[in-house]
């Protein structure tokens, strides 16, 4: 990801503009009452000058003159200053607040179009973007593109207030509108000179402190893991050093506020000097009054501050500009499923198939040091049918795929190549939403909404509580459910922060089951609880789900025996498929991985028979250690393979 | 809808710093970062010479008006210029002091808030791991980041305006004086309601953005959804809901943003419209006095600018106020942090380091009841002798992770000693303990980095020869020959582009190259294949021989191939010995080791 901004040059401000143009076609409205509101500013900004000046001409220069004045003539002073001093005022709130509202108006509607991008886009991209990118997109960026709305409105408004002045300098001298043409050209151009040199300085300290956030990120998220292997001084050392280059980073830029600020800030006062200079001689050549004089010195004071909301808009741009090209590259995302009509049959159980479905994951980097992205395969050329009603086990070694092949046959992601049919309609041709209504999958990695537990369950569907109770019951999740705080009503906290594994598993579990799926698909999901309860589900769940076809990724014996049919994988192919007791007596890779802890249990007993085998004190070369390892194993297994056949025969 | 949890909170919780009031906290935290200190009086003299400048140029302006324009027998361009150049040396030496006071500023914030920064983050470290748990760790990021940033945001920008505003506000009050001790009174008494408005105001826009930080939390929870509940939501078909749901939070946001910043306009434009006023009867007062002959034109003009003077200030106070609201609210976060106790605490100087070799481990006697709830372990005591491998077993909520815990010091028993090697874990120095005992638990974090710099987190000086070798004796060099870039593959974040007993293996090997004396794992291999687990329990195994090594695990496959099993029940120890024994005893282990056998036959 690319954070470097641009500088504001022309083709910068080129695009910038175009952001703007975005942004008022949006908010055209709102944009409309906020210049409206900075015009009145501007204008009576530029009025207290003229007012002033005229007061001070025609009213009180003459009675001090004179040494007496009627309060009507006080009155009339005081109340013109009042109205534009109120006009102004009402000026600047309508101007700010109505600019807010564009901005933050703007901000909510492009929040809204990136995260539905989020939720339609199919899940390949977003295993291709870390998800702090993606959230960064939805808020800073989002929050960069639409900033410029708030200086915006105040610098349309600095450019009538500065045509006025201009005007008004004309009109009492052209000397004095000289020296105004001058000098405010000359604070605009400091002013970019600043916003040339500065943006990238800030720029640079924003990626820092980014950086440091996301130090601390990880490293917070990774405190037990940090303390459990004592590397609090790396870490803490890591987030030094971070830390020391954004300081630096962050005085540079005070550095360079250092120069210009001043610098700006004199500039205007320069300009009021050389007008009390250059007034004072024409004061005496009899072209000007004391009174003009003052006017215009007054005008360039009010002036000064202004005039730099031009700088803040120039500022904002090359930030708008990055910010938009991140908020646009979402929206441009294609690569959204395509969703077909079709329906998927709703009479009982759905037969599942996969016809030589292939599946690659996108990689970082190929490895080849050459940078480009590679493909790694997990999941190659498989066929498999998963008969209706019936209950089928996927079982591998971890990494095989797995995972992969459930994401396919739910179609959170399409395959490469070969299609996936439910009830022999291809995935790619159901209605959005036509899936889940049938089917349902989960996850090993379980994920809770901050809600209830009754919202975690039904998940908006109209539900009783008698029903989401029912569910928990075959979740074997009724127990701890009944002792939280409020029942089903109880939150969950953020990602279900509350509960523990095994019960944000058991959640998940009724979340499934009470859709009464057509199809249910469990990816290892009762890793987390005790085997008995583990068994309890099991149980309950074959009870209820006489309509249902399930496929289970599993190691347990126990459950991989509930299953009629058994596919085998190992690096994302189909190495077998048959029944327990075929597999068992014809795949090698079958046979070692689920008769694991059976083999292990007989070689220690075996071990145990013998005689207390030596212990070797130290190890002694770890490598010649494994050979005796495996010879003993190799032994043993014999012995096991034995015990196995003997009892499947 | 709310999208909003509460948090959890009990004793064992952060320090929310909420007793400090504005003054302390602002003392405590110039004594946490002593640079910003450093030198400030000759900071504090240049802020007030460079603002000498801004007040000359309503000086000049009378002295020009009433000595040069008015002057009897026509204006003197001599008496003018020589002002003039006066004010232009008066704006040399403002702009100059300006320059060292922004460097000066910047220099001294900075080095100062990032010392903050760092001892924050290094003692949310040494925390406990329950202190740790009890707040959101995006909670704890932001005490680290934007809280710091928004103290460095008032000591560089509003502090530097409140000194300048200050020398202003009294320049400006003196000169009028000068000029006219009735006409400054009126101008005082015009300001006065508005710094009674102020305060006011201040609270109320100071609320308002409280709500809008707890909205923008809000909104970035319900976002954060849609990208990490990106599978289930597809899953279960409920991106409507979900889309309604982040909708709801983004337009609650919108609301409270655009109502904070309607009120802190009208605050803002209060200091204008009072300026504003306060001209027109300078005005009116001034020509008054004039009349009288009390005051020169030039007098009155120059009073005209000075007013102008009070404004900026008085219009800023507001925000630097909010500003310092904002800074001292996250000043007091940071300071919540550090002064946090360490309630789990390194004994440091006072501690001992052990030497490395085989491991005794003791518990005598031990308690434990977590932070506000019950008791989950009774008296326990028990001995583990060296190079032995232990199996803890037991159902969920028997209490034997907290054994683990205890074992490794992420906590203190509420009662009793644990020892190792004869000394009370509570005074080994935790460098010493954490390169002697190492826990993994069963979700290892991993790092956003390859597969090796994950694995030699623990050991960084490792050679990736070390790490193949590690790898090798674990059995998981199969594995890792499946992977696509083998070492050098990038495991995502959180690890998240490996599956979840990937994650395990990874984790494992990290804690095996660390080289402990005792391995503590809490249910490290659960989510692994059984043949890869028997393969790496194998391994253990035969390299454990000179270390001790305890496992936690509810695959009794473990349990088999220790030394010894301790059966934990309900918060005591019900049974220990060898598998074999228990195993006919007819006790707790007996039933959980049937329903264990009978799920692994088919």
């Amino acid at each position: 990801m690319s954070t470097l901004v641009p500088h504001p040059s022309a083709a910068t401000l080129r695009r910038g503009f175009g952001v703007i143009g975005q942004g008022i076609r949006e908010q055209p409205r709102w944009f409309t009452v906020s210049v409206i509101g900075s015009t009145i500013y501007g204008i009576m900004t530029g009025g207290t000058a003229y007012v002033i000046g005229k007061v001070t001409n025609e009213t009180v220069a003459p009675a001090i003159a004179a040494r007496s004045v009627t309060s009507g003539q006080l009155w009339h002073a005081a109340l013109l200053l009042a109205a534009v001093v109120v006009l102004n005022v009402i000026g600047i709130v309508v101007r700010r607040v109505a600019a807010g509202v564009a901005v933050f108006n703007l901000g909510a509607i492009f929040r809204r179009r990136v995260t539905r991008q989020y939720l339609q886009l199919p899940l390949s991209w977003h295993h291709r973007h870390p998800s702090g990118q993606l959230l960064s997109n939805a808020n800073a960026d989002v929050e960069a593109t639409w900033n410029v709305f708030n200086p915006l409105p105040m610098a349309i408004g600095v450019v009538v207030m500065l045509v006025f002045a201009a005007v008004q300098m004309f009109l009492v001298d052209v000397f004095l509108a000289v020296i105004g043409l001058t000098v405010f050209p000359a604070l605009f151009l400091v002013n970019i000179a600043f916003q040339r040199v500065m943006s990238p300085k800030v720029t640079r300290a924003q990626q820092l402190r980014a950086e440091v956030s996301e130090v601390a990120h990880e490293s917070f998220e990774a405190a037990l893991i940090v303390k459990s292997l004592g590397r609090e001084d790396q870490e803490a050392e890591r987030f030094r050093a971070v830390t020391h280059e954004l300081r630096d980073a962050n005085i540079e830029v005070g550095r360079t506020r250092g120069v210009f600020d001043p610098a700006i800030e004199a500039i205007p006062t320069l300009g009021t000097l050389a007008v009390l200079a250059v007034g004072v001689w024409r004061v005496s050549t009899g072209h000007l009054t004391a009174g003009e004089v003052v006017q215009i010195a007054y005008l360039f004071s009010i002036l000064a501050f202004p005039v730099r909301a031009l700088g803040w808009v120039l500022a904002e741009m090359p930030r708008a500009v990055v910010g938009w090209d991140r908020v646009d590259a979402v929206l441009r995302a294609t690569g959204s499923m395509e969703h077909g009509s079709a329906a998927l049959p709703r009479a009982g159980a759905s037969e599942l198939r996969a016809d030589d479905v292939s599946y690659s994951y996108e990689v970082a980097d190929s490895g080849e040091g050459d940078g480009l992205p590679g493909r790694h395969r997990a999941v190659s050329a498989v066929t498999l049918d998963v008969p209706a009603g019936g209950t089928t086990a996927l079982v591998g070694p971890t990494g095989s795929g797995k995972s992969t092949l459930t994401n396919l046959m739910m179609r959170l992601v399409d395959p490469d190549t070969g299609a996936v049919l439910v009830d022999d309609v291809d995935l790619r041709s159901v209605r959005r939403g036509g899936i889940s209504e049938v089917a349902a999958l989960v996850a090993q990695q379980t994920f809770m909404f901050d809600d209830t537990v009754r919202g975690n369950i039904a998940l908006g569907a109209e539900r009783t509580d008698e029903e989401v109770w029912q569910a928990l019951r075959v979740a074997q999740g009724d127990g701890f459910v009944a002792h939280l705080a409020s029942g089903i009503h109880t939150r969950v906290g953020e990602r279900g922060a509350s509960l523990s594994g095994g019960q944000r598993q058991r959640i998940a579990l009724a979340r499934a089951v009470i859709r009464e799926p057509q199809l249910l698909i469990l990816d290892d999901a009762t890793s987390a609880v005790d085997p008995s309860v583990e068994q309890a589900i099991l149980g309950a769940l074959r009870e209820s789900a006489a309509g249902t076809t399930v496929l289970v990724v599993a190691y347990r014996m126990a459950t991989i025996a509930l299953a009629d049919d058994i596919i085998y994988l190992e690096e994302g192919r189909v190495v077998d498929h048959g029944t327990h007791a075929e597999l068992l007596g014809r795949c090698v890779g079958y046979q070692r991985l689920v008769t694991a802890y059976a083999r292990e249990a007989a070689e220690r007993a075996a071990v145990a028979a013998d005689e207390e085998p030596p212990r070797p004190a130290e190890p002694t070369d770890p490598r010649e250690l494994r050979l005796r390892e495996e010879e003993r194993a190799e032994a043993a297994l014999t012995r096991a393979d034995d015990e196995n056949v003997a009892v499947e025969s | 809808m709310s999208l909003r949890s509460t948090p959890v909170t009990d004793h064992s919780g952060i320090e929310a710093g909420q007793n400090l009031g504005t003054w302390q906290t602002l003392k405590r935290g110039v004594q946490l970062s002593p640079e910003l200190r450093k030198g400030i009086w000759v900071t504090v003299a240049l802020a007030m010479l460079s603002t000498l400048g801004r007040v000359l140029i309503p000086f000049v302006v009378q002295r020009t008006t009433d000595e040069g324009i008015l002057a009897t027998g026509g204006p003197d361009l001599a008496v003018v210029l020589r002002y003039v150049l006066l004010a232009l040396v008066g704006v040399a030496i403002t702009a100059f002091s300006s320059y060292l006071v922004n460097i000066r500023l910047f220099t001294a914030s900075e080095n100062g808030l990032s010392s903050l920064r760092i001892r924050a983050f290094r003692h949310i470290h040494d925390l406990s791991m329950l202190t740790q748990n009890t707040e959101r760790r995006g909670s704890l990021v932001s005490r680290v980041t934007s809280d710091v940033d928004t103290i460095s945001m008032f000591v560089q920008f509003g502090g530097l305006m409140l000194m300048i505003n200050i020398a202003q506000l009294t320049l400006a009050t003196v000169l009028m004086i000068i000029y006219s001790p009735l006409l400054a009174l009126v101008v005082w008494v015009c300001y006065i309601p508005l710094f009674v408005v102020i305060r006011q105001f201040q609270g109320i826009v100071g609320r308002a953005y409280t709500t809008v930080r707890e909205r923008v939390g809000d909104m970035l929870g319900g976002i954060s959804e849609a990208v990490v509940g990106a599978a289930t939501i597809r899953a279960y078909g409920v991106e409507d809901r979900t889309a309604a749901r982040i909708d709801e939070a983004i337009d609650q946001h919108r609301r409270a943003a655009i109502g904070a910043q309607a009120r802190a306009v009208v605050a803002f434009t209060s200091g204008q419209l009072v300026s504003g006023l306060t001209t027109a009867v300078v005005i009116v007062v001034g020509t008054l006095l004039a009349v009288r002959g009390d005051l020169t034109l030039g007098e009155l003009l120059a009073f005209l600018f000075l007013v102008n003077l009070f404004t900026t200030p008085v219009q800023q106070a507001t925000e630097i106020l909010n500003e310092m609201q904002n800074a001292v609210a996250g000043w007091r976060r940071v300071i919540g942090i550090i002064d946090t106790h360490a309630d789990v605490a390194d004994p440091g100087d006072d501690g001992v380091d052990l030497p490395r070799g085989p491991i005794t481990v003791d518990f005598d006697d031990v308690r434990y009841a977590y932070p506000g709830g019950d008791r989950v372990l009774h008296d326990v005591s028990l001995r583990i002798e060296p190079r032995s491998r232990v199996a803890i077993v037991g159902e969920t909520g028997s209490g034997k992770s907290t054994f683990a815990k205890l074992l490794t010091r992420l906590m203190d028993p509420s009662d009793g000693v644990v020892r190792l090697d004869g000394t009370d874990l509570r005074e080994i120095r935790f460098r010493s303990l954490r390169s002697r005992v190492v826990l993994v638990p069963q979700e290892g974090f991993l790092f956003d980095d390859s597969l090796l710099a994950n694995i030699t987190f623990g050991a960084p000086d490792a050679t990736p020869d070390e790490v193949l070798l590690t790898l090798t004796e674990l059995g998981l060099d199969g594995w890792l020959s499946t992977l696509p870039n083998g070492l050098a593959t990038d495991v995502g974040q959180r690890g998240e582009s490996m599956s979840a007993g990937e994650r395990q293996l990874v984790a494992l090997a990290r804690a095996y190259l660390a080289d402990p004396d005792l391995l503590v794992l809490d249910e490290a291999t659960s989510a692994v294949d059984p043949s890869t687990e028997v393969r790496i329990q194998r391994a253990l195994d035969s390299l454990t021989r000179g270390r001790t090594s305890i496992a936690i695990a509810h695959r009794l496959s473990t349990a088999q191939a220790a030394d010894e099993v301790i059966v934990v029940d309900k918060g005591r120890i019900v049974e220990r010995g060898h598998h074999t024994e228990l195993v006919g005893r007819g006790g707790v282990y007996s039933g959980l080791h049937a329903s264990w056998v009978s799920q692994q036959r088919g």
